[in-house]
């Protein structure tokens, strides 16, 4: 398998602190890698420095081969990298399809019959877009809003889609339900990187994961290993699950 | 207020069943009526107290400065407290060029103050477009400030004497059109006092409100034309939430940059036409004081919405003149209101229709919250 994603040795400052030291990992086509931690071990910033909203200080990040470490994040989308951040951050003023639309916004073929199809693609991941369409995001629920921030993130028809935290705030059986779906549109051929505090439910489903404590990447194996091991266990899966 | 608001869409609703002619029909009319305002000096909307042609060209000209304030303000999101700065450059390209350096005729120097006043929006917006929120608020402060300080110190501009002999539209003299006087509520001709057109001159403001009218018009047009434009649409998401947008792959500092030149390049117009029509300007003309009526225009109106802001933009022009008997009484209850307004609509009196639906979202959140639902 070819490698999508390659970021070596990453350091990320806000300000004087250390948020990222030396983080190094790879995606490759049509995986699902997880980075899993603890609230603060760098995560989102490790998110936020792929879709290029936080500057880098060190390392590099290559895309396809090609080096993408100071390009701007409004360049990516192009490239096939597409990104439901964190808490959502749907346009609450506009309703599901203007959201929807905005995530196509960047695509070169934007008016070509493929931009209908992909949107059908999302309404059969999510049926209940389809059904509030003319709905106004901020009216939604959080669980919607997610499905809708995923779905706008699909529009972009990304070669890698990131998803930061989508399980953030909802109710158990809903993260089933967002899971499965993330499951769903990897079978469909899309790479996933993602980033969960619920690391049960991410070492799941993820081919490979990496474990991020305090900015620094600890361990890494596949999902299956890394759900398996016992310091792992004790420390992020906290007994049942 | 929501018994206004059904009023208007009743008649919203029936005006859009006439047949298209009819529609086209009635607004030509509406914009007729407009023209011949200062003509027929309708009785309860004329001023006694000032010029009714001289208020309704102010009301114009504030007009422009309402919709290039609401690009940046109302589209794009962003606070800009020193708007009066580019109305000041617009109005001293004029000047500068009209008058005291060159004496190039109005047909050139309108477009040149266009393109100055753009050019000192980029020259501003290009450094301070990447602080955000209140830091910006301050900047442009500054800016407005800092612009009139050089005006009244710099020898170059004439300092604090001003320019004047600023050069007029060139007149066409057709024919004279007499006004209409009104004697309670009957009317009748007054041959007295008539307005040649299209002459500009001192003692007649009506051709300077045609010409200003005009502008506000085709301007209108135009921002209509931006807002529903990818361009429109990329403003919506860098205001909603810029970092959202650029993921989207909006290029939000570069699209921020073309609201605030847009919108210096319309104050930077409507600033040449006050130096055209006064023909006389200093820099007490732009004090600190407007730009922040400027912003009140907008927020009355209704961030977003261009017919709001005209709105306010004229009443805040006219009822000062309308109430001059109330002296300095006006300011007092100017303030009064404006804090009811705060109060009681704080979305502005004639928000976009996009403000209203994510604020009934909000508060039926706020309902659910309340009530304790926990909403998956």
């Amino acid at each position: 398998m070819r490698v999508l994603l390659e970021v070596d040795d990453l350091c990320v400052n806000y300000g004087r602190i250390e948020a990222i030291r030396n983080v190094s990992f790879t995606v490759d086509e049509g995986e699902i890698v997880t980075l899993i931690g603890a609230n603060g071990a760098g995560k989102t910033t490790t998110m936020k420095t792929v879709s290029g909203l936080r500057p880098v200080r060190l390392g590099s990040i290559r895309f396809q081969g090609k080096d993408i470490t100071n390009m701007p994040a409004h360049d990516r989308p192009v490239l096939g990298i597409a990104q439901s951040p964190e808490g959502r951050g749907c346009f609450v003023g506009m309703s599901v399809l203007e959201n929807l639309d905005m995530g196509a916004y960047a695509r070169k073929d934007r008016k070509s019959p493929k931009v209908k199809e992909d949107l059908d693609r999302v309404f059969g991941l999510f049926p209940r877009l389809a059904e509030r369409k003319s709905q106004v995001a901020g009216t939604m629920s959080g669980g919607e809003q997610q499905m809708l921030a995923i779905g706008r993130a699909l529009m972009a028809d990304p070669k890698l889609l990131l998803l930061d935290e989508p399980s953030m705030g909802l109710a158990p059986k809903l993260i089933q339900q967002i899971f499965d779906i993330v499951t769903e549109i990897n079978k469909q051929g899309t790479t996933v990187l993602l980033v969960e505090q619920n690391a049960a439910q991410a070492l799941k489903r993820a081919h490979r994961a990496y474990i991020l404590e305090t900015g620094e990447i600890v361990r890494e194996g596949t999902g299956a290993e890394l759900a398996a091991d016992p310091a792992v266990k004790a420390a992020y899966l906290g007994g049942d699950t | 207020m929501n018994a206004v608001r059904n009023f208007f869409h009743s008649i919203r609703v029936r005006l859009g069943k006439l047949p298209r002619w009819a529609q086209l029909v009635l607004w030509g009319l509406v914009v007729l009526l407009v023209y011949l305002l200062p003509i027929i000096n309708p009785p309860f909307l004329t001023t006694t107290g000032s010029d009714f042609g001289a208020v309704l060209f102010s009301c114009a000209m504030y007009s422009l400065v309402a919709i290039g304030l609401n690009i940046v303000i109302g589209y794009a999101g962003l606070l800009d407290l020193g708007y009066i700065g580019f109305f000041a450059i617009g109005a001293y390209t004029v000047g500068m060029l009209g008058s005291a350096h060159a004496t190039l005729p109005l047909i050139l120097l309108v477009p040149a103050a266009i393109v100055v006043t753009m050019i000192s929006g980029v020259l501003l917006g290009a450094p301070t477009l990447r602080v955000r929120g209140d830091y910006l608020a301050i900047v442009t402060l500054g800016f407005g400030e800092i612009v009139r300080l050089v005006l009244v110190n710099s020898g170059w501009t004439n300092g604090s004497r001003g320019i004047s002999n600023i050069p007029t539209p060139p007149s066409i003299e057709l024919f004279d059109i007499p006004h209409i006087s009104w004697q309670g509520l009957t009317a009748f001709v007054d041959l007295e006092t008539t307005t040649t057109f299209l002459k500009f001159s001192v003692t007649d403001s009506v051709p300077y409100y045609w010409l200003t009218l005009t502008l506000v018009f085709i301007v209108l047009f135009l921002d209509w034309l931006m807002q529903n434009s990818r361009v429109g649409r990329a403003w919506e998401a860098t205001r909603e939430d810029e970092d959202a947008a650029e993921l989207m792959g909006v290029p939000t500092f570069r699209f921020k940059l073309l609201a605030f030149a847009t919108g210096a390049a319309i104050g930077g117009l409507s600033g040449a036409m006050f130096a055209t029509k006064q023909q006389f300007i200093n820099p007490e003309n732009f004090t600190i004081i407007y730009s922040v009526l400027f912003v009140a225009m907008v927020v009355v109106g209704g961030q977003g919405n261009r017919w709001g802001v005209v709105f306010a933009a004229v009443l805040l022009t006219w009822a000062p003149e309308k109430f001059r008997f109330l002296a300095d009484g006006r300011f007092f209850l100017f303030g009064i209101l404006l804090m009811a307004l705060a109060i009681f609509r704080p979305q502005g009196l004639i928000p976009p229709k996009r403000t209203v639906r994510a604020r009934k979202a909000e508060e039926e959140e706020t309902e659910i919250l309340e009530e304790g639902h926990a909403h998956a």
